[in-house]
């Protein structure tokens, strides 16, 4: 077990780096940032200055090999805009989206996989097939328009919940949270809803599909001779069985909804990562676009991890080495 | 005299498909008497596990009994709601299957399984349930039972994880084991420990025992009476040694002329000619008809008849003797 965790951490050290390479030659290839920072009419020698001073002048491997020796101090640069490092930057605005990702992605699997496992044990029932229909409706509609709608819904013509902003946060360790006072959780509703939408939809499908087959399967057979109820067999069976494909699909989705709640966060005015990277790319702020990716890289690469991790949890026969 | 543990009278059990209705079962009566070691012996489709399915009220859909009797200690259990049903379950009446590696659950250990069956019939607690667990293992002849309740199913052979999923069965000590061909996926040798170990544990508590196997030759090491289904009707019935002895049906014959074990040695092994007719369009008369090479106008047409013999078989032209 320790060695396969040791393997994982090797594998994804390499990831990061060939993560890091890719992210910064990719972006350095858009624009020139000089003609961002400095205003057109600047004199030859204030556009020579900035240039040597933000290492510019410098071959693209030299500018990789400083970035990299940064890096690994835990330096990802300052922003050229604010002027200020970048890593406080993204810091500030990840705890809104990871509350936002989180929220969303736990309402995606609590009501999500009960919803699907009772359409998987009665495919017939009506009430499973409103949750299939309705699941269809999750995947196909576009997150932006249903944003629109709960907005118009429920803000706009019921004036239930606040239309976009994050309201008041409680600090805790020096980090602003939304979930901790009721006003903070209307604030966090309805942007949550709507990521979660989605989620909610693939993981209604995948547990209604794991469910079916094990239904039909020996295990279920099995445990059914011993007399066991049909709800001991879902919740301690079926829920055991299909949870690692879960597990899969909740660690890629919370990864992808960290890193790319953008169009939400912009429907919603939220204050995350999302508006951050849209405005870098804006405003070809290179450093805060190439320290976002590599943080994203990172969260993805813990995250797959972890996931890794929990398979060998979830399933024994991946756990090497055990032998009574 | 108490009533049979089991008696089952023109069971019928069909699936509905979109192609027409299978009769899987097409009318099977017999008694199992307490303690008693039955075989059902069929070919594959001959409708033998469906009856042990009807039996436990397990049919996966859409199967459904579609009529007769099945009186479990003088109480009928066709018809009778899933929730008492699965009461008995288990308890009073258990089952085994054909391979082990699919029946356990791969991601718990051997002692949460055994606990939620001993769990499902009252509310002992985890300590008892798992001492009881243990008691059952060790009863099965898994060495070291206490330490193996930890073991995952990956963890034991083929034939150890059989006998786990005995020990499942044997947990509330049933009156009736339904055993679906448990050792076709297993080892010669491991098959022949098993099949002594299941004579005598169902000799030393009283459990009647409906073994059901495509193969005469472990049936005869086993039971004490033998029924031949084929296409979901029995063709003949009766103690194991007569049946195995002087078979009345051609189709029995033709089982036993087939089997290795059985044939004498240098003798050239025959098989029955023909196919199985498909369940959706069973012949008129006997069943075995068009397969038959004594067969006569009579068979083609007539459904054939028994007696209530000690040994009988569903023919019209039954010859105790092979030709």
């Amino acid at each position: 077990m320790l060695g396969y965790i040791i393997q994982r951490l090797i594998q994804a050290g390499f990831v990061m780096l060939a993560m890091s390479a890719l992210v910064f030659v990719g972006v350095y290839a858009i624009g020139n940032p000089i003609d961002v920072l400095i205003s057109p009419d600047a004199t030859q020698d204030i556009r020579e200055a900035t240039i040597r001073h933000y290492g510019l002048d410098q071959p693209l491997w030299q500018q990789y090999l400083a970035f990299l020796g940064r890096l690994l101090q835990g330096d990802l640069g300052r922003s050229f805009v604010l002027n200020i490092p970048v890593l406080h930057l993204v810091l500030s605005r990840l705890p809104a989206t990871l509350e936002l990702a989180l929220t969303s992605v736990l309402i995606g699997a609590f009501v999500g996989i009960p919803l699907g496992i009772y359409a998987g044990y009665r495919p017939e029932s009506p009430f499973s097939k409103a949750i299939m229909a309705a699941s269809v409706l999750g995947f196909s509609v576009p997150t932006f328009w249903v944003g629109l709608i709960l907005i118009l819904t429920f803000a706009v013509n019921l004036d239930w919940l606040p239309a976009g902003d994050r309201g008041p946060t409680v600090e805790i360790f020096g980090v602003g949270w939304s979930f901790l006072t009721w006003e903070g959780l209307c604030f966090l509703a309805l942007p949550a809803l709507n990521l979660s939408l989605f989620k909610l939809a693939m993981l209604i499908r995948l547990s209604r599909a794991g469910t079916r087959e094990i239904m039909l399967s020996d295990t279920v057979k099995f445990a059914r001779a011993a007399g066991l109820t049909d709800f001991t067999i879902l919740r301690r069976h079926v829920l055991r069985l299909i949870s690692i494909p879960l597990v899969t699909v909740f660690g890629l989705e919370f990864g992808s909804t960290l890193a790319f709640a953008v169009v939400t966060e912009t429907i919603f005015s939220w204050p995350g990562v999302g508006k951050l990277i849209i405005d870098s790319i804006t405003s070809l702020d290179r450093p805060v676009m190439v320290g976002y990716l590599i943080l994203v890289a990172f969260l993805f690469v813990t995250i797959n991890l972890v996931v890794d991790l929990t398979y060998a949890v979830l399933d024994p026969r991946l756990r090497r080495g055990r032998r009574v | 005299m108490n009533p049979a543990l089991l008696q089952v009278r023109d069971l019928r059990t069909h699936f509905e498909t979109r192609a027409g209705t299978i009769k899987a079962v097409d009318g099977i009566s017999f008694t199992l008497e307490r303690g008693e070691i039955l075989g059902l012996v069929g070919e594959s489709g001959s409708g033998k596990s469906v009856t042990g399915f009807s039996l436990i009220g397990l049919l996966d859909a859409p199967g459904r009994i579609a009529g007769g009797s099945v009186m479990f200690r003088g109480q009928e259990l066709v018809g009778l709601p899933q929730t008492e049903m699965r009461k008995l379950r288990g308890k009073r009446i258990a089952m085994i299957f054909q391979d082990p590696a699919a029946t356990l659950n791969p991601v718990l250990t051997i002692g949460q399984q055994m606990t939620m069956a001993v769990q499902a019939h009252g509310g002992s607690g985890a300590g008892a349930a798992l001492a009881l667990a243990a008691r059952s293992l060790a009863l099965v002849g898994i060495p070291d039972a206490a330490a193996r309740l930890n073991a995952y199913p990956h963890e034991f052979s083929g034939g150890m994880r059989q006998r786990v999923a005995i020990a499942i069965a044997l947990l509330h000590e049933p009156e009736l084991i339904i055993a679906d061909e448990p050792t076709t996926a297993l080892d010669v040798s491991i098959q022949a420990q098993i099949l002594a170990e299941m004579k005598t544990l169902a000799q030393e508590s009283g459990t009647a025992l409906i073994w059901i196997s495509h193969d005469l030759a472990i049936v005869s090491s086993l039971a004490d009476r033998v029924i031949v289904l084929y296409l979901g009707r029995i063709v003949e019935y009766g103690p194991v040694s007569d049946v195995l002895r002087a078979p009345l049906h051609p189709y029995t014959r033709g089982l036993l002329d087939s089997l290795p074990a059985l044939a004498a040695p240098g003798q050239k092994l025959t098989q029955i000619p023909g196919t199985t007719p498909s369940p959706l369009n069973v012949p008129p008369g006997c069943p075995f008809a068009p397969r038959c090479s004594h067969a006569t106008d009579l068979c083609r047409s007539e459904p054939p008849r028994v007696g209530d013999h000690h040994h009988g078989a569903f023919c019209h032209h039954p010859r105790p003797v092979a030709p």
